[in-house]
């Protein structure tokens, strides 16, 4: 229990250095550039510390939970050597959280404005909906084949960059076929997808499965499945744009 | 009591969040690996503490930095701060008016990736696997950089107004040679680092700093160059990643030509 007190005041102080640039940054164009008071200085600090706590908390809650369970999934599904079973779950892990991403339910619904305002569909509210929801399952899809096609990558071992840079072709392709309105959305739209609770999961997934088959380097091929997720959302939702 | 009400609201959106990835986690666990958790007890308080501590965090951000990032941002790029008092509306601007804004978006860019809890978790993850040869401070220091780079080079292009996909190609091109010219070990390193500089803290800020900045700007619309600003967040820290593992390759060879050389002549 000790041992535990002290880690979580260790991390404690970490987050509080974590946190050091962003106040040193907002005191100083508040203070220096603006030359203006803090306003509600109490509730600024109340929010401060619920920060700090809350990023221990969190990071504490990573190490106990989110990683171990998923590099304990990657050795079991290696053990059990079913191929199918391990893709399934790659896909649904990757399309599972997506869809329900709160920033993603953003991007969609102002995506949907732009579309409407642009005269691509009715600017009505169940056309609005409906384009909204569509956005949100090919993103969602998008991520969970990106997760499949990283898995068979690390169990082929083939080189990461192949893969990233075949996706750039793609994006570059699509962004002179798809019309201009959805490119700043496309663009987005990879960057929002990874979630705080998804990444972690996925990474231990990754470096789970690259360090339990031989021949694989944890570094080397453990990492990646992130990048590849964020990657193919931006041609989905082009091909999106093109279509609807 | 209503901001107990509130956190209450947080939590519950986290849960809802998360309660897909518990299903998913645990269905496959029992119904396809067929075997238990290890030490359930120790990853259930662990995921109790994740939410918990993912509410907290969500929440100090509402009540303390976002409304003042988001107020700054505004005041930043308004005309009366830019152009004196009696300026209202810009009609001739140069884009080294906005230094500030520059200055500002690259530097909120920089200090909200130091906290964003994604990068630290991928952070800890790169430390062990290395064998710590990348340290978790140096990986996040050189994402941070990135962003900071990526975010006023994106501020400057909804100043200047030129098309997005111009910069983004310019920077795949980069990286397609870096990527032939890097460590290899660091590499898939770097392409994540991308993705995930880019949730929960620097969003809303650096959304709110390119939607003030295209309000403000004449000929340019919210929804058009509004956005983008993400798209450079993650773009840049795969360069800048590569670019720390190339350096410090660089470094260490200059160290040991040093030392060969030294005990040459000795």
């Amino acid at each position: 229990m000790n041992v535990l007190l002290l880690q979580f005041f260790r991390s404690l102080r970490q987050s509080l250095q974590d946190l050091l640039p962003i106040i040193l940054v907002i005191a100083f164009f508040q203070l220096v550039v603006l030359q203006q008071p803090f306003p509600q200085l109490g509730q600024i600090v109340v929010g401060g510390l619920m920060v700090v706590l809350g990023l221990s908390l969190f990071v504490q809650g990573l190490q106990m939970a989110l990683f171990p369970l998923g590099e304990d999934m990657a050795y079991s599904f290696v053990r059990k050597g079913n191929l199918w079973f391990l893709l399934l779950f790659a896909f649904t892990l990757g399309f599972g959280t997506t869809v329900a991403e709160p920033a993603l339910i953003a991007i969609a619904e102002e995506a949907a404005e732009i579309a409407a305002g642009g005269g691509m569909i009715e600017n009505l509210e169940p056309a609005r909906a409906s384009y909204a929801n569509g956005l949100r399952l090919v993103v969602a899809l998008a991520v969970g084949i990106a997760l499949v096609v990283g898995v068979i990558r690390i169990l082929k071992g083939w080189p990461v960059q192949y893969l990233i840079i075949g996706g750039y072709v793609g994006v570059v392709f699509m962004t002179m076929l798809a019309p201009p309105e959805i490119i700043g959305i496309a663009y987005d739209s990879g960057g929002v997808t990874t979630s705080t609770v998804t990444v972690p999961l996925v990474a231990a997934l990754g470096i789970g499965l690259a360090s339990s088959i031989r021949g694989r380097d944890p570094l080397v091929d453990g990492f990646g499945l992130i990048a590849f997720a964020s990657l193919t959302p931006m041609i989905f939702v082009m091909a999106y744009g093109m279509l609807f | 009591m209503d901001e107990l009400i509130h956190f209450g609201q947080t939590t519950l959106g986290l849960v809802r969040d998360v309660l897909p990835i518990a299903v998913i986690l645990i269905g496959f666990q029992l119904l396809v690996l067929r075997r238990p958790i290890l030490n359930p007890a120790r990853v259930g308080v662990g995921l109790v503490l994740v939410l918990l501590g993912l509410a907290l965090f969500l929440e100090g951000l509402e009540l303390a930095l976002f409304p003042l990032g988001r107020l700054m941002a505004e005041q930043l790029t308004a005309p009366s701060f830019l152009f004196g008092e009696e300026a209202q509306a810009i009609s001739q601007f140069d884009w080294t008016d906005y230094l500030w804004v520059y200055i500002f978006a690259g530097a909120i860019g920089f200090a909200t990736t130091v906290a964003e809890p994604a990068l630290i978790a991928v952070s800890i993850k790169a430390n062990q696997v290395s064998g710590g040869t990348i340290t978790v401070n140096g990986l996040r220091f050189a994402v941070a950089v990135g962003v900071a780079v990526g975010v006023a080079m994106g501020a400057f292009r909804i100043v200047t107004g030129t098309p997005l996909h111009w910069y983004i190609i310019t920077g795949y091109v980069i990286v397609i040679i870096q990527t032939a010219v890097a460590p290899r070990a660091i590499i898939p390193l770097a392409y994540d680092s991308g993705g995930v500089t880019t949730s929960t803290v620097t969003v809303p800020l650096v959304a709110a700093l390119g939607l003030g900045l295209a309000e403000t700007i004449p000929g340019r619309s919210p929804l058009l160059d509004g956005f983008g600003l993400i798209a450079f967040a993650s773009l840049f820290p795969m360069i800048s990643v590569m670019a720390y593992a190339q350096l410090s390759e660089w470094r260490t060879r200059k160290v040991r030509e040093a030392n060969s050389s030294s005990t040459d002549t000795s």
